[in-house]
């Protein structure tokens, strides 16, 4: 009879162990597949190209891109509702023009997102302008006792990324 | 100490819950008030002003979102390996959670993304994958709905949580593989949180106490279900206990009809 138990419980501690095994070899493969997958197409998941994939010719003149970057300080141009402005990786830059309403956050040294059409002279016609921030999360005054004592590195800072 | 098999006995898990319910129902409630306290204590961000306090209700649904479907999965594999009744209770109380969980994530987001980013939604790789988190959340809880044989329906959903959970690993670490509009992860980096302690510390208050919140309702829900399973048990058990003859004579009227 405890025979005959013992043996009823080994049968099922092996079915277990056969099927944890059969669930981690299709979950491995189903990870691989997915990984292959998001590896072969990594280049259209991207949300926006640099300035330096553009300068590179990686993205054709004449369709619709999205391009990141920093606004080069200095480089913003306002007349009315129309704004020119350098979109900078601190390697190449990408000439942005805009006609509409920049996001509260806009300003010189921001990260930013521009969507539109990239002409054949690099220059970029946006229709779409999106501000991007960073993960740093900070009091005001902190942020102002860090560039007192010149050791602010977050954006806006001297660039020497 | 009662080990994790007798802890996994139904009766002791209602016995056990129904004692441990009530207290961590309170201690939600208090950390609830500390959390909103100082949420709403703490200083503006330098960049974003007030909006940043979306930040304490946002993350912690994100966070929460991915933790629940990672214990769903784990009762996927409980039930799936060892067939244990409570698994399975564990993962069809836990859908219902996650899924809203997400879906505030995913509004509170919203909400954000249009004063900071200037778009309400954009389709980069975070909010993408967090969306297909949510499809995969509403997926689950229709097989549980579609299949009216609770151990089948227990076998594909936990099949179903099993294959999602390939996505969890790309919402997380979706904005380092691809450039995203979406900002990096900020607490848990290699560098340490890129937070400043005034704002991180509600940010982990809130965490705590969404994260107590969602215990107790798993708890709750875990309890109702075990309690739905025990009436249809009766009811089925009543049904057959019925007099012979009634039910022969019931059925010939009915065939004559």
């Amino acid at each position: 009879m405890s025979v005959a138990l013992d043996l009823g419980r080994r049968r099922r501690s092996l079915r277990r162990r056969r099927r944890l095994a059969l669930i981690a070899v299709a979950l491995a493969m189903l990870g691989l597949a997915v990984a292959l997958a998001l590896y072969a197409l990594s280049g259209s998941i991207v949300f926006f190209h640099t300035p330096s994939e553009i300068a590179e010719g990686l993205v054709a003149p004449g369709g619709r891109v999205r391009i990141g970057g920093l606004v080069k300080e200095g480089s913003v141009t306002r007349s009315g509702d129309h704004i020119v402005f350098a979109i900078t990786d601190t390697a190449k830059d990408v000439q942005v023009s805009y006609d509409g309403v920049v996001p509260d956050l806009f300003r010189e040294g921001q990260g930013v997102v521009a969507e539109g059409v990239l002409r054949a002279d690099h220059l970029l016609a946006a229709d779409n302008v999106l501000a991007k921030h960073d993960e740093r999360y900070m009091p005001r005054e902190a942020v102002e006792a860090l560039k007192r004592q010149g050791l602010w590195r977050g954006e806006g800072a001297p660039v020497s990324r | 100490m009662p080990s994790l098999t007798s802890l996994a006995n139904p009766s002791r898990f209602m016995a056990l819950s129904a004692r441990a319910l009530p207290w961590i129902a309170a201690v939600t409630a208090l950390l609830f008030a500390l959390g909103l306290w100082v949420a709403f204590t703490a200083p503006e961000d330098y960049q974003q002003g007030e909006t940043v306090r979306i930040m304490y209700l946002h993350v912690p649904s994100a966070w929460l979102s991915l933790l629940i479907y990672t214990v769903m999965s784990v009762s996927a594999i409980g039930a799936l390996v060892w067939r244990h009744p409570l698994a399975e209770v564990s993962m069809k109380a836990a859908a219902p959670i996650g899924c809203v969980f997400t879906f505030l994530c995913l509004v509170t987001g919203a909400l954000w993304g249009k004063p900071m980013w200037g778009a309400w939604w954009v389709w980069d790789a975070r909010l993408t994958s967090v969306l297909v988190l949510l499809l995969i959340y509403l997926g689950i809880l229709a097989i549980w709905n579609a299949i009216e044989d609770q151990a089948h329906a227990a076998r594909m959903a936990a099949l179903a949580t099993l294959v999602g959970f390939v996505n969890i690993p790309i919402v997380k670490f979706s904005v380092e593989w691809w450039n995203t509009l979406h900002q990096g992860a900020s607490v848990f980096t290699l560098e340490g949180s890129k937070i400043a302690p005034e704002i991180l510390l509600p940010l982990l208050m809130m965490a705590c106490a969404f994260t107590c919140l969602y215990v107790a309702l798993h708890l709750a829900a875990m309890r109702n279900e075990i309690l739905r399973r025990r009436l249809r048990r009766l009811a089925i058990l009543a049904a057959s206990e019925t007099p012979a003859p009634a039910r022969v004579s019931s059925l010939e009227g009915g065939a004559r009809a």
